[in-house]
């Protein structure tokens, strides 16, 4: 019985994948779960995973190659099963991809992917497949497979049916699976729809030598640039900066600091547990827009753009507003190399209700990031300075400062409304204490 | 001696299905089974009370005749004729399960069957010969459940005073006068029939309606037209122990604050059925059984001993043979190592097949409200359907209960001729999520009783046409 590999939907929103390697050469046996070959999607490198054993028979596109979700790329079988008549219907992949598997690790080797041996009529003399085999799930060219009810549920609660592991007929998703997506939370919001990239574009330094090098785009580059294209254009932004004096931030960074190792905090720390706190108390900007609603979020699930040698990539910190500082240094620290390390699961950098971008470890002063929707507003974090100002009693005093500025979609966030923000935002970050009221 | 993949014991609904599927999936099957095939269904329920009540129908239908046109003189009423009819349609049906069974060569094991060690069955032939089966695969009891009569207020089965419906089944003359205790799906049908061929039928209720697990709304749809044929119905009803005469039975009512005897010519003890647990083996194989008596099984079906697993009446209510038949072929599906889908509980029709007929599918109204779901309601009477009134069958309606939010359809009820058909249509409905939108975009053919349906499904939106 054979087995046809397809090139599986890993993450909500790929559309291809790039094999990185074939783990299983051709020839090796394949036990059902064996993970087949690394595949790069849109946000990271995953493990494609075999739905079936025999003998890896046949791989059909090469290391390095592009492939569409549901199209074929290999073939499982047994030894001295004939193939030539399933790859020669290649083209028209019957999709036996179990849908968009969330968890992108684990072999989630849902139902759905019941061998099809079991589905296939007794009777039926042994002359080619017929590729009809209806059990094609969700993802036959992108489609996702649910039920009216499930649908209507899901648009109401703003789940993303893509990230969402159908357990009806031929991984229909039906009613429970929105249900139990929604309350263990590993539902995708609509916000999932826009996750990864964020602005800063640093373009990379070309290397030396020719004048030029060409470089195919990688997933990762390709979902920027849609993504990006799709902010800067249909969303009205405005731009609103505010300079912001971190002395006593600076002074409680240093006391804490003399507390010992666990009390270490970075500025960017500080800045997200005052970002947090400020949305928390502002939900008018912690907003997505969703074209003919607007959705306010009661709880702050804060995106960090984090710069990674292939491009910028905005993990999640759940919950920031009822985290400690400590919390959301640790969670920060974590985050930020898993992302470097291309290790994020999906529902890590997916469901932000607003972000915050850094360069000032770059040395940028300011600068203004793009809007990473259905999100509607983002900071923009500039380098810390020390700078010589105007004091109360009208000598010179050298003070650091930090420059912010926040990017603001106008169809929800209107200047006051934005200033308001920022207003709460410096009280906060000017006055740490105030964090722990 | 033999070996056998799977061993079913009971070829009723559940245990016959069951064997179907196993052997379609290409394994060795066997079935104990010491009467016909078919079960309490083919022999002594669904099918032969359902041809008698064919028989009650034309009964109604002629007397309605002059009406239409069609004036029937000198109408005779035979209860024995149509019982001997209903007999041969029983007898057919079960004749059909055994061709199934040498098609799909299963082996019948004629005789009962007791666990035995392992997955082992001790079958005891109707000739009296003693051979152990053995099952790689699995035991499945599939036994079934018996009336078992009111003992403990005097209604002890006797089989010529006080029936249950399998005797009333074979019983060649209408009595004169019948009580019927239990007003459930039986009851209700038994009532049906003896009042149409002349006994002055009463029923007893000890819930205070009639058919009381439906929604409320049908228990007063379905009592308003027995009352207008003439069949008395007390509810709420209290018995005290009865008399038995030579001839008739006493029984003491207490109802509404009154106090009465009542004397009937025949008892039909439609209440209390109990499942077949007894003489199996069930306790020397470690099959344990809940408090209420039935088998303890998992979510696979399988019972507290290894191999051996329980489906149908026996492995808890709703006691219904479509219940039965279903877990047979999941079962089935699971012994046989393919994909199976469990059992959706939550969708099983109930079919109550009295004129007029009720159906019903979910949740009723009063479950809704305990549940605290937020509904609205579409109700339309076949008053208004023009295909009932073409056949002058215009009692009933068909009520939908919908989630106010999302329009799933939580529950549907329905009285009126052919409403045992028309169920089906909210089953699949309900069973591909599909929400009271989709039920009014399907077009519904002009006239149909159908139609009835999509408008009770328009009215929950506020939007009926008809009416």
């Amino acid at each position: 019985m054979s087995t046809k590999v397809y090139m599986e939907a890993l993450s909500p929103t790929m559309e291809e994948g790039r094999l990185v390697k074939w783990l299983k050469a051709e020839g090796d046996t394949v036990k059902s779960g064996d993970v087949l070959a690394e595949v790069e999607t849109d946000k990271a490198v995953m493990e494609l995973v075999a739905r079936g054993e025999g003998i890896m028979r046949k791989h059909l596109i090469p290391e390095g190659a592009t492939a569409p979700v549901t199209s074929l790329v290999g073939i499982i079988a047994a030894a001295d099963e004939d193939i030539s008549a399933l790859i020669g219907g290649a083209a028209v992949p019957a999709a036996a991809a179990p849908v968009a598997a969330v968890a992108p690790v684990a072999p989630v080797a849902p139902v759905a992917a019941a061998p099809v041996a079991a589905v296939a009529p007794v009777a039926v003399a042994p002359t080619p497949p017929t590729p009809a085999t209806p059990a094609a799930p969700a993802a036959d060219g992108g489609r996702v497979r649910t039920s009216p009810l499930a649908r209507r549920i899901a648009d109401e609660q703003g789940v993303n049916l893509s990230g969402v592991q159908g357990s009806g007929p031929g991984g229909r998703i039906v009613k429970r699976d929105i249900e139990a997506a929604v309350t263990s939370g590993s539902a995708n919001l609509v916000a999932a729809h826009a996750p990864s990239a964020t602005p800063a574009p640093t373009p990379r330094r070309v290397a030396g030598g020719p004048e030029f090098r060409d470089e195919p785009l990688t997933q990762i580059r390709k979902t920027i640039a849609r993504r990006l294209a799709e902010s800067i254009g249909p969303i009205p932004t405005f731009y609103l900066t505010a300079e912001f004096d971190l002395s006593r931030a600076s002074e409680m960074r240093t006391a804490a600091a003399e507390l010992g190792d666990a009390f270490k905090v970075s500025f960017n720390d500080i800045i997200l547990k005052a970002t947090a706190t400020a949305l928390q108390q502002h939900p008018e900007v912690n907003a997505h827009w969703l074209g003919d609603k607007i959705r306010y979020f009661d709880t702050v699930h804060l995106g960090m753009a984090v710069a990674t040698d292939d491009g910028l990539i905005v993990p999640v910190i759940f919950n920031a507003e009822q985290k400690r500082m400590s919390e959301i240094s640790a969670e920060a620290k974590a985050l930020a190399k898993r992302a470097r390390e291309r290790k994020l699961k999906p529902e890590e950098f997916t469901g932000s209700t607003f972000s915050v971008s850094n360069l000032g470890m770059m040395q940028i002063d300011q600068f203004t990031a793009i809007i990473n929707p259905p999100e509607v507003g983002i900071l923009a974090i500039g380098a810390i300075e020390d700078k010589v100002v105007v004091g109360a009693d009208g000598g010179f005093e050298v003070k650091k400062k930090l420059r912010v500025t926040m990017s603001c979609d106008h169809r929800v966030i209107d200047g006051a409304v934005g200033a308001k923000f920022l207003q709460t935002l410096r009280r906060l970050i000017e006055n740490p204490l105030l964090m722990v009221f | 001696m033999a070996q056998f993949d799977v061993i079913y014991i009971g070829g009723g609904p559940a245990g016959y299905v069951g064997a179907l599927r196993s052997a379609q999936l290409g394994q060795s099957v066997a079935v104990v089974e010491r009467e016909g095939l078919g079960g309490t269904c083919v022999l002594w329920g669904c099918i032969p009370a359902k041809a008698l009540l064919e028989a009650a129908s034309i009964v109604q239908k002629v007397a309605k005749g002059k009406e239409f046109g069609v004036t029937a003189e000198k109408v005779t009423l035979d209860y024995g004729v149509a019982m001997k009819r209903s007999r041969a349609v029983s007898a057919q049906n079960s004749k059909g399960v055994e061709f199934l069974f040498k098609k799909n060569k299963i082996t019948w094991l004629k005789g009962t069957g007791v666990l035995s060690a392992g997955k082992s069955v001790k079958v005891t032939g109707v000739d009296g010969k003693v051979e152990t089966h053995t099952a790689t695969k699995g035991v499945v009891i599939a036994t079934g459940s018996r009336v078992k009569g009111l003992p403990q207020i005097g209604l002890g089965l006797d089989k010529t005073l006080i029936l249950s419906s399998d005797e009333a089944l074979i019983i060649d003359k209408a009595p004169a006068t019948m009580a019927v205790v239990g007003a459930g799906a039986v009851g209700c049908e038994f009532a049906d029939v003896f009042n149409a061929f002349g006994s002055k039928v009463t029923i007893l209720e000890v819930m205070p309606r009639i058919l009381p697990i439906e929604d409320e709304d049908c228990s007063a749809e379905l009592e308003k037209a027995f009352k207008k044929r003439g069949i008395e119905v007390i509810t709420g009803a209290k018995l005290g122990t009865v008399k038995k005469g030579k001839n008739n039975v006493t029984i003491p009512v207490e109802a509404n604050g009154e106090k009465k005897e009542m004397t009937f010519d025949v008892v039909l003890v439609a209440a209390g059925r109990a499942p077949n647990i007894e003489n199996i083996g069930l306790k020397e194989a470690g099959v344990a059984t809940t408090e209420r008596g039935f088998i303890k099984i998992n979510d696979m079906f399988e019972t507290s001993a290894k191999g051996i697993y329980a489906i149908g009446d026996v492995a808890g209510p709703p006691m219904l043979a479509h219940k039965g038949s279903r877990e047979g072929h999941v079962l089935a599906d699971i012994l046989g190592g393919v994909h199976h889908h469990p059992v959706n509980y939550g969708n099983i029709p109930s079919a109550t097949y009295c004129h007029p007929e009720v159906a019903s599918i979910g949740l009723t109204e009063a479950q809704c409200k305990e549940k605290g779901l937020k509904y609205k309601i579409g109700k339309f009477p076949f008053s208004a359907n023009g295909r009932a009134r073409t056949s002058g069958e215009t009692e009933g309606f068909v009520k939908i209960i919908r989630d106010e939010k999302f329009g799933e359809i939580l529950g549907a009820h329905i009285v009126g001729a052919h409403a045992t058909e028309l169920i089906h249509e909210i089953a699949v409905a309900r069973e591909n999520e599909y929400t009271v939108e989709e039920i009014d975009l399907a077009i519904h053919a002009h006239p149909t009783l159908s139609e009835a349906i999509a408008e009770a499904v328009l009215d929950s939106m506020g939007k009926m046409l008809h009416a």
